[in-house]
């Protein structure tokens, strides 16, 4: 089982293929508190799972569960209250600020939900600056921005600013910028909501391809319940805690197939 | 500090994004840099001029009244230390200058303080310089004076030819200088000895000072230690000690060059605070992006090299255009009785001055990202 909730018999039966899959990341037991004294709260309480590569994985829950303090401890930026977390096999117990920022641009890519483009950069620029923080530079870099771009479908707007981009645009160059470095982790804050429905089921089709890459993981917070067919597996996230999992054994649904059925649905 | 291409394309657009804060920017800049330029230019003009006069002179060695303090305010010192001079071996000639302020009559009326600075060209103690009219053999002549023409105005008088009075005597302009310039605002006047003892009634015994000379190879502190036993009522300085006498005098004992020197530090502090106000706006207008970088794992030294990149920037921008209207004031001021001076050392000074004020007011900005917490890239 890669998620453990506290409550053993909320998460229903794993896959027998997960077993055999890499785990990229690992976090155990992971508590965190917030605030000082008598306003400090107990954000996460105890969560303990892992990321597979080869499969994209949403953690969805109500507002105020403490999905964004988990993806940020997962993620590197927040640190742990208690327990332990393990990223491309290297514990972050200990590591120093500057160091979980090594940790972070050799292995974690992240989505935003407002996409964070720097406004003054244009697109290309936008997915060389993640290569550039590596100390990645020169016409290899470029190259490789150019490829990352032309994977998410945005060759033709290498020089476009953002604020020349449609949001699904916008989107696509963050999940450029998140690739470009070939993380292990990618993680994604809400990637489909600040995008209407076409722009955020592509989205969520090029996170289902991405993830299908055997050496990487994805993990997308959302509440948005039409990204689900995209996952291969779906944590619940309560008042700090995972409260249920859920593999989809059918594996992900194109894009076309949603559609399939969307006009099946409709016709009916 | 401009780590690599994407930190300063980083920097340059920053800068550039907001035109008006940038202009605000470089106003703070240019307002700092030309008021150091003036206020150094100023001090180093001041400074020039204070010691154009003893650095001219021939006299390695200065006879002159205990407490002198500084070549225009000379007391009488009688002549026979330049025969105990003469007699002290090592010294090749000994040369009586005399310099006294007196009151110029202007031709048309009014009057102006003038210091009068006596000396007999052939001996070439003290010589007027940069002469543009007249020449050195015209001083022979009866009445005759040379002056500098900054100073034609001041003095009432048009040109060479010229007639206006010392004291009770009449003097005519027979040769015009041009930059020989008196801190004292009073316009030197150069005549012969004789002719300013005269001017000024001074006994024939008497003189300001005496010039002394070294012969080539002679031991100056063996020649002034041997003048000094000779001459124990006066004061015996090496050119340089009088020159940094008169410095003193003028720059500090009188607060001048405090006032200019502090000017010049208020133009770089008020430019390190405009400076460290934009710069920090800047980069809490840009505190998301400096997130985003710090959360795809940048290191401090990379957002740093950010801010400092755009620091350097205005400094570069800010020097460029600061230089060109210093320039412009330095120019304007060479025809003025105290010229603002600009050399390749100051202009290297302002430059460096420039940068350290852009990266210490990029301090309070790295103070900022410093301060940063990333997980505020999932809350906006």
């Amino acid at each position: 089982m890669s998620a453990s909730p506290t409550n053993a018999a909320l998460a229903p039966a794993a896959n027998a293929n997960t077993d055999a899959r890499k785990v990229v990341l690992e976090a155990t037991n992971i508590v965190k508190e917030l605030g000082s004294g008598a306003r400090k709260t107990r954000a996460l309480k105890g969560v303990s799972l892992s990321l597979n590569a080869g499969e994209l994985t949403l953690l969805m829950g109500p507002s105020g569960s403490g999905k964004t303090t988990l993806l940020s401890i997962l993620g590197c930026i927040l640190t742990p209250t208690e327990g332990s977390l393990t990223v491309a096999s290297h514990s972050t117990t200990g590591l120093t600020a500057e160091d979980l920022a090594k940790l972070r641009r050799r292995h974690i890519g992240f989505i935003f939900q407002s996409y964070n483009l720097f406004p003054t950069l244009t697109a290309e620029e936008n997915v060389r600056i993640a290569l550039d923080v590596r100390g990645e530079r020169g016409s290899d870099a470029t190259v490789r921005a150019q490829r990352a771009l032309q994977h998410v479908g945005l060759r033709h707007k290498l020089k476009s600013f953002p604020s020349n981009l449609s949001g699904g645009e916008q989107q696509r160059v963050a999940v450029a910028r998140a690739l470009v470095g070939q993380p292990s982790v990618m993680l994604a804050d809400e990637p489909t909501a600040a995008l209407d429905s076409e722009n955020g089921l592509a989205v969520m089709q090029l996170l289902s391809e991405i993830a299908k890459d055997a050496s990487r993981a994805v993990l997308a917070v959302t509440h948005d319940p039409r990204t689900i067919p995209f996952a291969n597996r779906v944590l619940r996230i309560e008042d700090g805690l995972i409260v249920g999992e859920e593999r989809r054994a059918e594996g992900v649904e194109t894009v076309h197939q949603l559609a399939r059925n969307r006009k099946r649905k409709a016709n009916a | 500090m401009i780590r690599n291409a994407m930190t300063f394309t980083l920097a340059f657009r920053n800068l550039f994004h907001d035109r008006i804060r940038l202009a605000v920017t470089m106003v703070g800049i240019l307002f700092s840099i030309v008021l150091v330029a003036v206020q150094l230019g100023l001090y180093l003009g001041a400074r020039n001029i204070i010691v154009a006069m003893i650095e001219r002179s021939a006299g390695d060695l200065w006879i002159m009244a205990y407490g002198t303090k500084n070549f225009e305010e000379a007391q009488p010192i009688g002549l026979r230390e330049k025969f105990a001079a003469l007699s002290t071996p090592g010294v090749a000639k000994a040369v009586p200058l005399i310099v006294s302020f007196m009151d110029w009559r202007k031709p048309k009326g009014g009057s102006t303080l003038v210091i009068v600075v006596g000396t007999d060209a052939e001996d070439g103690g003290l010589v007027p310089w940069n002469l543009v009219e007249g020449d050195l053999n015209a001083l022979g002549a009866r009445d005759a004076v040379i002056v500098d023409k900054t100073y034609l105005r001041d003095l009432g008088v048009e040109g060479a030819g010229d007639t206006a009075q010392i004291g009770a005597s009449r003097v005519r302009i027979s040769g015009l200088t041009e930059g020989i310039r008196s801190f004292t605002v009073s316009p030197y006047v150069f005549t012969t000895l004789n002719r300013a003892r005269n001017l000024l009634e001074m006994p024939a015994d008497n003189t300001s000072y005496v010039l002394v000379k070294l012969q080539p190879g002679a031991d100056i502190e063996a020649v002034r230690n041997e003048l000094r036993s000779k001459v124990p009522d006066n004061e015996v300085l090496t050119k340089a000690e009088f020159r940094d006498r008169s410095l003193n005098h003028w720059l500090f004992a009188t607060g001048a060059g405090v006032a200019l020197i502090g000017g010049a530090v208020l133009g770089l502090v008020v430019g390190t605070v405009i400076v460290a106000q934009t710069l920090y706006s800047s980069t809490k207008d840009h505190i998301n992006e400096f997130a985003t970088l710090r959360a795809l794992g940048s290191s401090s030294g990379y957002i740093h090299g950010v801010i400092l990149a755009q620091a350097a920037l205005s400094a570069v921008l800010g020097y460029a255009l600061g230089m060109v209207i210093a320039l412009t004031v330095v120019y304007l001021s060479e025809a003025t009785p105290l010229p603002i001076v600009m050399t390749p050392g100051l202009a290297t000074l302002l430059l460096g001055l420039t940068v350290a004020m852009c990266a210490i007011s990029a301090l309070s900005a790295i103070g900022k990202v410093m301060r940063i917490d990333p997980a505020v890239v999932f809350s906006r």
